[in-house]
Order: structure tokens, then sequence, then C-alpha cells
């Protein structure tokens, strides 16, 4: 198939220093041409953070480390990094000119690791995947190359401790705001989280604490797998997936009853907090019932999803079942790869017990604009995609929902889709925009 | 000093540190480094540690991004699209401006994978450029290259020549891989270059129009020629194919900013005979008058133009004596790119402003046109004296946070995204404009004395901000000489 992409919606293997921004105080050492890392702040980088954005350390290659190797220069602008910016984590990053010359950083890093130095390297030249894969290799450099090291094994497996492997930082422009969440409710049935990025996260120290987990949680279509599945076999750590994002009351006490089950807990305190929050969820959602049901002058009946997998099927679960809408034609843009296709067609097919919806894989955003334009719209409908469908929505009159990146026509903050209150923030933001359109 | 010839016949403009000796790293004042320049002296200093800058295909893409019918094939891997959007929505916010409908930007990747850097991408690149003009049936493509196509060897220019047969419009190849040029305006030459060859006609007759080279900013132009009888075409942004194939046709070309459009002026020159005219820019009161001198005498309109000159400037004379005063013994720190962050200085100065330094972001010691009476930093020291602190750096935060902790202004002038942030921060007020028309002419020092004013005034903001804000540079650096990783670099050959 075909793989050109007009509107991308996700960034090269080095988008991954993204990933890095999003732990306290960690910083990537971009070895790249110099203006990679600009390039993926523009599109999956909504702010500065602590040390991302113009403040990223990068070899800037040239001409001469294309012909002659860039390996000093790396070397030099590492050591600089140590002295110029107060970090707790450095992450040697590649770019293609490094990685089609054939530098090796790994060789390059090791001297700084083996004088103690918190740094790690992943080999993430853009050609070589995406951002949704390539996160996978850096997180599991910095466990395997630091966490590792640093680690006491003595200190055997702490119960009720939780690693949370779940959004890409990022890439999902909610990612922070769906990370606070997620650890709110798991928290609610008694575990203890890592969640490792962002806001609620103790930083470094807090990976340290990685391989004593109980188990690990994966929230994810299929990011992340290559995660889980390697701390499995480093540190004996099981893990229990949750193949989509969890969006209001229904999906997310499904998924805490499949942790609670999965990791032995509490299920008493784990069906009280489940029973508080719903109660909370669904008397808000009576409240807007008679909204739902009684404004007359038009809501949108069906949408479309063009988004990365773990979102699709976690907002078409949603939308058809917290509020009835159905789904029209669901478009997956991650560029999945074709093992892990059939499962999401899965999820889809039980989307609800009596509807299945279709669903198509493409990275080509232009292609999937010609496709809904050409469609017959006799019903008003929600798009959840990005700042590209802005025309398309304008043009077929539908509700825009910018859930993927660009992102653009948003500012997130702490904004968040995931779990109870996700669920509630979601439906606010999808009718503001629809009351919105009247006069 | 002598010319840059333009080259048609070559695919590619050779970079600008080759082409006009351009540098990225300097640090003493702008008095010694435009008399460097001059001798024939200047050297690069490169850094041994540095951040991240920006890389020729985003200048290159800024260019031809917003041709309103044309498209854009970037053949790359698809991380080097990540800026499709951002000027995308330049583009969408200019249409807003312009009264033009609602269009989005036809922007496509060839998404080179590692399979095809062992195999080669030219089928791929092929298929996008047909699949680019099946969609979207533009006027022209242009094909942008990256640094994976460009180290792996693809044919680009006998893939677009071989695609203009075949699909019937020019099919361009722009050459602007990341790695080439330390200084991220070569991409704005290479866009240049691709224009000039494929798409620009010789011309058929002579028309009353200019040529005005400049990014998006807000319309000056229009009421100011058309008193001279003539109407402004602003390129590269937002004209149409048509429009440029007559650019040849112009009675001259304007700069907004000569590291701009300084090949671009050049090669209209030499190769179609279009005068360019050379002069400070119109920043400050002896900028603006010679400016507007050296316009009336390549347009044969020197009377008209004095009767200008006297009328806009007693127009504005009163208020600004008024802003003056207000501003007088004010400091501020300027960091913005060569030649319109020269212009700044100027304006500055003439508003009564003492400026205590400057970042600017690359140096060109002569543009394309080999004219002196063109050095805006020339024009600058000599009508308002020297400036200290002068440092030429390619984005680097890190020496600018270091050096607006000592300096310690009363105001940051910023003209580009990512370092506005350092100045906040510390409790600076930070003002950005985005508009690059805002300060041409007399009208400007007005407009921008305004701004100015209005952003000293608010010190809330970030007074509030620097209690509450973080800092990822470590206090040892803090304390250090700004320029200590400049120029001493034992591993790296400079060129």
């Amino acid at each position: 198939m075909s793989k050109v992409i007009e509107q991308p919606r996700y960034s090269c293997a080095l988008g991954a220093q993204q990933t890095v921004v999003a732990i306290k105080r960690a910083v990537p050492i971009v070895h790249a041409g110099p203006g990679c890392s600009t390039k993926i702040c523009s599109l999956i980088g909504q702010g500065e953070g602590y040390a991302g954005g113009s403040t990223i350390p990068c070899t800037n290659a040239s001409e001469p480390e294309i012909v002659f190797g860039g390996e000093n220069k790396l070397r030099s602008v590492i050591d600089g990094a140590f002295q110029v910016i107060d970090a707790d984590l450095y992450v040697v990053l590649t770019g293609c000119t490094s990685d089609i010359v054939g530098d090796d950083i790994g060789q390059v890093t090791r001297q700084f690791q083996e004088l103690g130095k918190p740094i790690v390297y992943a080999e993430t030249g853009g050609f070589k995947s995406n951002n949704y894969v390539s996160h996978d290799g850096v997180v599991r450099s910095i466990i395997e190359q630091y966490v590792d090291k640093q680690t006491d094994f003595n200190l055997g497996k702490k119960e009720g401790l939780v690693n949370v492997f779940a959004t890409i930082p990022y890439q999902d422009p909610y990612w922070n705001g769906n990370l606070v969440e997620l650890k709110r409710i798991l928290e609610g049935i008694g575990l203890q989280v890592n969640i490792l990025f962002g806001t609620e996260s103790a930083g470094v120290k807090e990976w340290l604490t990685i391989p004593q987990a109980q188990f690990n949680i994966l929230i994810s279509a299929w990011p992340g797998l290559d995660i889980v599945k390697s701390l499995q076999e480093r540190y004996g750590t099981p893990y229990y997936h949750f193949p989509y994002l969890p969006i209001g009351g229904a999906e997310t006490s499904r998924f805490l009853r499949g942790v609670t089950e999965f990791g032995g807990l509490d299920r008493d305190k784990a069906e009280e907090f489940i029973l508080k929050e719903e109660e909370k969820f669904y008397s808000y959602i009576e409240r807007t019932a008679d909204f739902l049901l009684e404004f007359r002058y038009g809501l949108p009946r069906k949408f479309y999803t063009i988004l990365d997998a773990t979102y699709a099927a976690g907002f078409a679960k949603f939308l058809l079942n917290e509020l009835g809408i159905l789904p029209a034609k669901q478009y997956i843009i991650d560029d999945t790869p074709d093992e892990y296709q059939e499962r999401i067609r899965e999820q889809f097919r039980n989307i609800s017990e009596l509807r299945s919806a279709e669903v198509t894989f493409t990275v080509d955003g232009g292609h999937i604009q010609e496709e809904i334009r050409a469609e017959h719209h006799k019903q008003r409908s929600l798009i959840l995609g990005s700042g590209w469908e802005r025309d398309l929505a304008r043009e077929i009159q539908a509700d825009l929902l910018p859930v993927s990146v660009p992102i653009t026509y948003r500012l997130v903050l702490h904004c968040g889709y995931a779990g109870y209150n996700g669920g509630l923030r979601a439906i606010e933001d999808i009718y503001d925009r629809v009351l919105n359109t009247y006069r | 000093m002598s010319k840059c010839r333009v080259n048609l016949e070559a695919p590619e403009v050779p970079i600008r540190e080759v082409r006009i000796g351009s540098i990225t790293g300097f640090e003493g004042t702008a008095g010694q480094l435009v008399k460097c320049a001059k001798a024939g002296m200047l050297r690069e200093n490169s850094r041994s540690f540095s951040q991240c800058m920006g890389c020729s295909s985003g200048n290159a893409f800024c260019q031809l991004s917003m041709i309103q019918d044309a498209a854009m094939v970037n053949h790359a891997p698809v991380g080097c699209a990540g800026d499709f959007f951002t000027f995308n929505f330049v583009y969408r916010v200019g249409q807003m401006e312009r009264n033009l409908p609602p269009v989005i930007g036809r922007y496509f990747s060839t998404n080179i994978e590692e399979k095809d850097t062992i195999f080669g991408a030219v089928q791929k690149l092929e298929e996008t450029i047909r699949k680019a003009f099946d969609r979207v049936r533009p006027k022209a493509i242009f094909v942008t290259t990256s640094c994976a196509s460009g180290i792996i060897g693809d044919d680009v220019e006998s893939v677009t020549e071989k695609m203009t047969e075949e699909l019937g419009i020019p099919v361009a190849a722009c050459f602007c891989e990341g790695f080439k040029s330390k200084i991220w305006t070569t991409g704005f030459d290479s866009a240049y270059h691709a224009i000039v060859r494929k798409i620009v006609k010789p011309p058929k007759k002579k028309t009353n129009k200019i040529n005005v080279i400049n990014f998006w900013g807000s319309d000056v132009f229009s009421e100011l020629l058309g008193k001279l009888g003539y109407e402004p075409t602003y390129i590269v942004p937002f004209s149409t194919v048509a429009q440029l194939e007559q650019i040849s046709e112009a009675a001259a070309t304007i700069q907004i900013c000569p590291t701009l459009g300084s090949y671009l002026g050049a090669a209209l020159e030499q190769v179609y005979g279009v005068p360019e005219v050379k002069a400070p820019l119109a920043y400050g009161i002896a900028g603006t008058d010679a400016w507007f001198r050296e316009l009336g005498k390549v347009l044969g309109k020197e009377a008209e133009v004095e009767e200008i000159i006297s009328v806009e400037k007693a127009k504005i004379l009163p208020q600004l004596e008024e802003y003056r005063a207000k501003l007088k013994g004010k400091t501020c720190y300027v960091t913005a790119g060569a030649a319109h962050g020269h212009a700044l200085l100027a304006l500055l100065q003439e508003l009564g402003l003492k400026v205590q330094g400057a970042a600017i972001f690359h140096h060109d010691p002569v543009y394309d046109n080999g004219d002196p009476r063109s050095d805006m930093l020339e024009h600058t020291v000599n009508t308002y004296g020297d400036i200290p602190n002068y440092n030429v750096c390619n984005k680097q935060a890190f020496e600018l946070v270091n050096i607006l902790n000592r300096v310690r202004p009363d105001l940051m002038i910023a003209r580009h995204g990512g370092m506005s942030l350092w100045g906040a921060k510390l409790g600076i007020p930070t003002l950005l404009i985005g508009d690059e028309h805002l300060g041409f002419g007399y009208q400007g020092l007005l407009n921008y004395a305004e701004r100015i004013l209005e952003t000293i005034d608010n010190k809330e903001f970030v007074t509030n901000l620097a209690k509450h804000s973080t800092m990822p540079y470590t206090q040892w650096w803090l304390e250090q000489n700004p320029y200590t990783f400049l120029g001493g670099c034992a591993h790296v050959k400079s060129y």
C-alpha cells in the first residue's frame, strides 16, 4: 500500500525527543541536522516545558560531520550539556544524518556512563520508524541503560505498586491531563502509581522504582507493548493490557475492574470507589439527558474518528454507549503494524453489544478527507480529528473536536479525556462546539 | 566588492557561507563586525556546545508553502513535515487578512523509510508528485529535499525534469538539505533559485508593478507606491504561479529585509534587468530618508519622493518627540535575524532607547547585489554609533540567557519564536512583533514606540512569571563568560 502522506499527524522516530521532555528534569541531547528538533516541536510540542524547545542541546550536524563522522562533535556537545543544563537525566537521540553515516553513539555515550553520569542513548534516525514506535525504544533505553544500573534489586517487589504506560506524551496532546486522571482512579482503587511522565510524576527517582512494581498497566492499542513485554522478561513483572483509552463511566469501570481482578486487589474497596465515581458521573449525564433528547435544532448523530488506534476505539465506545452518537467510517492514522490490525478491527466489531463499525487503516489524511467528502451527509456529524479537518468540517457542516495533532486550534494545559472526569470534559467540549454554532 | 553571479544552469545555488561568506559566530561590537566584514577578515567561529536551530528546509518551505495555486512535495521522512501545519496556519491567517476564501495548504511527504535509504526513493518521489498532481491539479509543484534524500543520493533533479514533461506543469526541485548550511536563511535562496529557474518567464513588456520581497506582513506599500504611480506585487507568499511568471516585468524590486530577498533581488536584476533598490532599510529617520531617495532615483521620481519625505516626516515629528521623551534612558536588548535585526537596532536608537547589546542569528558581510549601500548594520553604526555586546548567534538560548542575566535591560525585543521566553522568565518585559512591516518608514517609528511603551508598562505578568519559573541552566553557566563555548572547538573543523 502507498504510504505517501498528505497532512501528517505524527512525527518521525526522533519525535520521541518529546518523550524525554515529558519526564521531569530530563533533557534530550539531539545528534541530528539543525532543524529536526524545531520541526518536531512545531508539530508535537505545545510549550517548551523544562528543557525542551529552544533549550534542547543539539549537534546541528553539518557537512563535516557527514563526511568525517560526527562522534567528536557529539562528545563535545554532551560535555557541554553536563556543564550548562541542570538536569537529572540526559538522553542522546540520533537523527537521519547520524544513522545513515553510522556514528557509533553507543560508544560515545558509554564513555560518559562509565564516569557515572546519568546518560543513555537511543538510535532514532527519522527514517527508521515513527514516534509511536520509537517511544518504546527510548523508554526501554532509559530503563535498560540507567534504571537497571541504579536499582537495588534486594528491595524486591512492592505490593500495590504499578507502572502505568499509557498515552505517548505530546503525540497525545492531552497526555498530561489523561495521566493525571489515570493516576487518580488507580489510586482510588488502592494502588500506588508510577505515572512516569508529567506533573503528577516524581521524575527520575520514580523511574528508579520501575523494577519493584507488582505489575505493569498498559493502556494502549499497540504502542508500549514492547515496553511491558521487555519488563516482563527483565524483571518478571506481569502486565495488564487494556487496548484503548477508557473514557466515561462504562469503560472506566470496566478498566478498573480488569485491573482489580488482574492484580488480585481488594475487590470491595475497588467497587466502593467505582460506585462512588459512577454515581457522580451518571448524575451529570442524567442532568443533561433532557438536553441530549430534546434539543430540537440539531445535534450530531454520527461521528467520524481520524485518530490513533488507542483514541479511536476509546472514543467510539464512549460516543456510542454514553451519548448515542452512531459510528460512521473510522480511520486509524498511526501506521498500525499489520500484526495488530486485526485486534483493533475486533474492538470495532464489538463497539457495543448491538453494533459494529468499519475501520480503515491509512496514514494519508488527504485520502481520508477525499473519502469523507464524497459521502452523503444527511445527518449532522461530529469529527474527532485534527486541525487539518477545519475546512472539511465546515464544508460538510460537521462539528469538529480536535483530539489529534496538529492541535493548533486549542490551547491544552491539563485537559484530558481519560476516565470519569475525562468523559465529562469530552461531553462539555463536544456540546460546547455544537451550541456555539447557533447565533 | 564583487557580486555573486547567479547561475540558472546549476540545479543548486551555492550555500551562503560559500557564496557571500556569511557566518554564525562572532562576539564584539557591531562596529568591529562591520569593519572586519569590509576588510574581508570575517572568520567563522563554531561552538563546542550548541542548541537546536532551524534548517534550510524550513525556510525554503516558508516561501513555497503559500503560493496560492502550487503544491509542495517534501522528499523526506515524515518528521521533516513537522512544520507543514505551522505554515498552513500562517497561510490561513493571511487568507483572512487578505479576504481570500479559506483554503488548506497542499503539502505532501514522500515518507522516506528505512528500506528507501538502501534502495533509494526516487520511485516514491515520482508516485508522490503524481498523487499531488491528481489531487490538487496545481499550476506548479515544488519538491524540497532533506538530509536523508541528500545523503542517500536520490537524483531529484532528474525526477523533476521527467515529471515536468509528464505532467505538463513546472515541477521544480529545491535543494535545501539541512546539514548543508549552518545558516537557515540559505533555504530562502534555494526556494528563490527554484522559482527563478523554473517559474519566472522572460519579460514581454515593462509594467508599473514593483516586486516587494516579504513574508506576509501587512500591506503598507499600496498607498505609498500608489502615490508614485506604481503598485506592489508581494512575493513569494500569497502570490500565484501566474504572478510569479511575470515578476521579470516589474519596474523594480524592493527588499523588506535583504537577508530574506538577497538572492531573488540579485537574480531578477542580473537575469532580467529588474533594478533592485539598493539602500539601507526604511527604519529610523535617516534610513527611511535614504531608502526613499534611492527608490525615487530608481523610478525616476526624485521630486515626488522629496515631497513624500517632507510631508510624512512632518506628520510624525511632534508625536515622535513625545515618545522619545517617554523612552529616554530606557535600556533594551535585541535578538533577531540579520538585516531585520539591524533595522530594529536603528529604530530603537532613533526612539532614544539605549541598546545594550544584540544577539543576531547570522551575518552576511555582503549581499548578492555586492552593493555596500544595502549594509544595514553599517548604516546603523554610522548613524547612531557603535553597539556593545554584539553577538552573532544562531538562536543559542544558553548564550542569550547568560547575557540577559548580566545586562538586565528594561526591555527585550525578539523577532523569532523560542527566544522571548527567556526575557520574561527573568522578569524582563519582552516584545515580539510578528508583522515585519510594522516598523517600516516614518509611521513605523510611532507604531513601534506605542508597542514598546505598552510592553514596558505591563510588568505584572513577567514579574509574576519570573517568581514562579524554573531555570534549566546551571548556576555555574550563568556565572561564566557567555562566549565560553564559542570559538575554541578542538574537534570540529569550521569552514
